[in-house]
């Protein structure tokens, strides 16, 4: 495997455990088990099981016709959408929560920015009765109050972070505060492929099952397991990689990654790591990272809560370096067009994140025989205050 | 030049007194008053943070001290300034504390170079991994007579403390529990078993007890089972107030060294 994590936690020049000692134990403890407890035949049944009857696994691969259409080439959407809590991010916490009890694990925190994760870690420590504590920058929870509600609902304490810029990256530098003062019942369930080596090729494992469904799907659909292109949206990288899993090796499957442009790249508003940032570390991880000439981590603007994050993960930050992987920036503008298109052709709603893989399309230039999979992230219901509030202050009618 | 962490530890051998503080808090130019003020009262060494938009070893102290400080428009290179101007006036060893993004975009090497020239003796980066030590940056210490500081905590499995008293050449950082800055050392039971076990380790570098080490009961606690301690998040909170700043310093540091002004 070409583009596999290396023994030391690298992809190419990116990736490693940079973490204070205080860490290293419990980090170290996760790396050393991590590939036997989940390789373990009774982990995987469990998993699988669960995925099915929980999830709803395997979620379709549905040919969008009106897009098709619209865009002169095959767009499948892989509806992860359709799985339960609303996006992919279950996929993960169910391999976590299943780990840490495997670990003998007590307790389990999480960070999180729209919510998302924060409500697919609550929901997994509902099902498995381990206490759930949750960071959410103080203006995130302000932003999400939705989520918030639905995490308290399922038995989580939800932490508002109040230092540095009270978002996202926030939340994550508290959470791992927290995982210092208890390092030995704690397992932190990190929400994206970042973070200190063994996370981002844990979770990559663990997101992996969205392109093994892929291509069983597509052989039954077109007669071949390889598409022309495979999209997805890049915030810390989670349902990208796993999007892209199976197909990392398969160098004539064309990888697009969408990231969030904001305002625009030279707005100063923008999440457009792989454009705006430089090699750096950020949460223990060698990476691309927007940050300041002086090394301090600059605040990232993106109208998904999702994808604004100021880093990217360590394979992603490989990929798009090595040129596997192909990069699109979309503004927010730009995505809240792709999310009314594909609400009023597909009725389907996105989420504001997978809508950015959506406007992709309209850059990308498609041949009538092309085969896209384009995964679709999540749904757009927990955005709904966001969406409403944009189309208010702009042109777009509500209903036509 | 002799390094002066190396000369302090071949002359003192208990009670030694190490002070963080947050370079460019409370004020940008802090730095000078600080250091002389802290050398006058009595600190053996100080440790100098450089302020980081994300600390995540630091509690809610350390944390604000660097927001404060960046927004002083505190930088690597405004404080190497401060100290070339300031160095012939202390004699106190120097060790700079850092999270590794500023200092590999300021160049490592480069870091290592200039922090030396302007009269740093030692370096602690929390986040350095020892292997990244070890395979690539153990050169540029060496050649610039920097002095390497590592952590261990209570969860430090043995060997590995072995490994770090091996790649150290002055002292080794014990945080005290498993915390972040600025929790209280309690001297509960599970803290001094962890406490004497380190000691019976008979490693060869001397150790400074971190993390929640506050006022004069603390200090003695720590150093009952180590060379020394280290004092942060509670110094932090003493120069919070602008106002009768040297005053303020001389008089806690004095406080938590009565025992040994006393003696002496
Ligand atoms: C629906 C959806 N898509 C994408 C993301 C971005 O995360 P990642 O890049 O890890 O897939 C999120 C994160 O919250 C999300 O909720």
């Amino acid at each position: 495997m070409k583009y596999a994590v290396d023994e030391r936690g690298y992809y190419g020049n990116f990736g490693g455990a940079y973490i204070p000692e205080m860490l290293y134990p419990a980090v170290e403890e996760l790396r050393q088990q991590y590939l036997n407890i989940i390789y373990d035949p009774s982990f995987q049944e469990e998993f699988n099981n669960l995925l099915r009857d929980y999830v709803g696994r395997p979620t379709p691969l549905y040919l969008a016709k009106r897009l098709s259409e619209k865009f002169g080439a095959k767009i499948y959407l892989k509806r992860e959408d359709l799985a339960h809590t609303g996006a992919h991010k279950i996929n993960n916490t169910i391999g976590q929560i299943l780990l840490a009890k495997r670990m003998g694990k007590t307790r389990i925190i999480a960070e999180t920015g729209a919510g998302q994760h924060g409500v697919a870690t609550a929901t997994v420590c509902a099902l498995v009765g381990l206490e759930c504590v949750v960071y959410m920058g103080k203006i995130d929870t302000e932003r999400q109050k939705p989520n918030v509600s639905r995490m308290q609902l399922l038995g989580a304490t939800v932490v508002p972070v109040t230092s540095g810029s009270q978002t996202l990256k926030d939340a994550t530098n508290e959470a791992i505060r927290d995982w210092i003062s208890n390092p030995v019942d704690t397992h932190y369930i990190i929400g994206s492929v970042v973070g200190p080596h063994p996370y981002p090729d844990m979770v990559a494992r663990f997101q992996a099952i969205i392109s093994e469904e892929i291509k069983a799907q597509l052989l039954e659909k077109e007669g071949t397991d390889k598409p022309d292109y495979v999209v997805a949206c890049v915030g810390g990288g989670s349902n990208a990689a796993g999007a892209y899993y199976h197909f990392l090796d398969e160098e004539e499957v064309n990888l697009i990654a969408v990231e969030a442009a904001g305002h625009g790249i030279d707005t100063g508003f923008s999440a457009a790591t792989s454009v705006l940032g430089t090699l750096g570390i950020i949460h223990g991880s060698k990476t691309l990272l927007m940050q300041t000439e002086d090394g301090q981590i600059v605040e990232p603007h993106s109208i998904s809560a999702g994808l604004d994050y100021p880093g990217i993960g360590p394979l992603h930050a490989h990929l798009i370096e090595s040129g596997r992987a192909k990069v699109y920036s979309v503004t927010d503008d730009e995505a809240m067009e792709a999310l009314v298109m594909c609400s009023r052709m597909e009725g389907i709603i996105p989420a504001i994140e997978s809508s950015h893989a959506l406007y992709a399309l309209n850059k990308m230039e498609l041949k009538p025989t092309d085969v896209v999979v384009l995964n679709l992230s999540g749904r757009g219901d927990k955005d709904l205050a966001t969406i409403i509030n944009y189309l208010d202050n702009i042109d777009v009618p509500h209903g036509k | 030049m002799e390094n002066r962490l190396t000369r302090l530890f071949q002359e003192k051998k208990e009670n030694l007194l190490n002070v963080y503080f947050t370079a460019g808090f409370p004020e940008l130019e802090s730095t000078g008053t600080i250091l002389k003020t802290l050398e006058k009262s009595g600190a053996d060494m100080i440790e100098i943070g450089m302020p980081y938009s994300d600390p995540m070893a630091d509690g809610p102290t350390i944390q604000a001290s660097n927001t404060v400080a960046l927004k002083n428009g505190m930088s690597i290179r405004k404080l190497l300034l401060q100290l070339e101007e300031v160095r012939n006036e202390v004699e106190v060893p120097i060790i700079l504390m850092g999270y590794l993004n500023p200092v590999m975009q300021y160049g490592i090497e480069r870091f290592c170079a200039e922090a030396s020239r302007v009269g740093v003796d030692g370096l602690i980066l929390p986040d350095l991994p020892l292997h990244d030590y070890e395979e690539l940056y153990r050169p540029f210490f060496e050649r610039h007579n920097l002095s390497v500081i590592f952590l261990i905590t209570p969860q430090t499995p043995e060997e590995r403390i072995r490994k770090i008293d091996n790649l150290t050449n002055s002292f080794i950082y014990m945080v005290s529990s498993a915390s972040t800055t600025g929790n209280k050392v309690g001297g509960d039971e599970k803290q001094i078993q962890y406490f004497e076990r380190i000691q019976s380790l008979k490693l060869q570098n001397p150790k400074l007890i971190g993390f929640g080490i506050s006022d004069r009961g603390s200090f003695e606690l720590a150093c009952k089972y180590a060379e020394g301690a280290i004092i942060g998040s509670a110094f932090i909170k003493v120069i919070q107030e602008k106002e009768n700043l040297e005053q303020n310093i001389e008089k806690y540091i004095r406080e938590v060294k009565a025992s040994e002004t006393v003696a002496q």
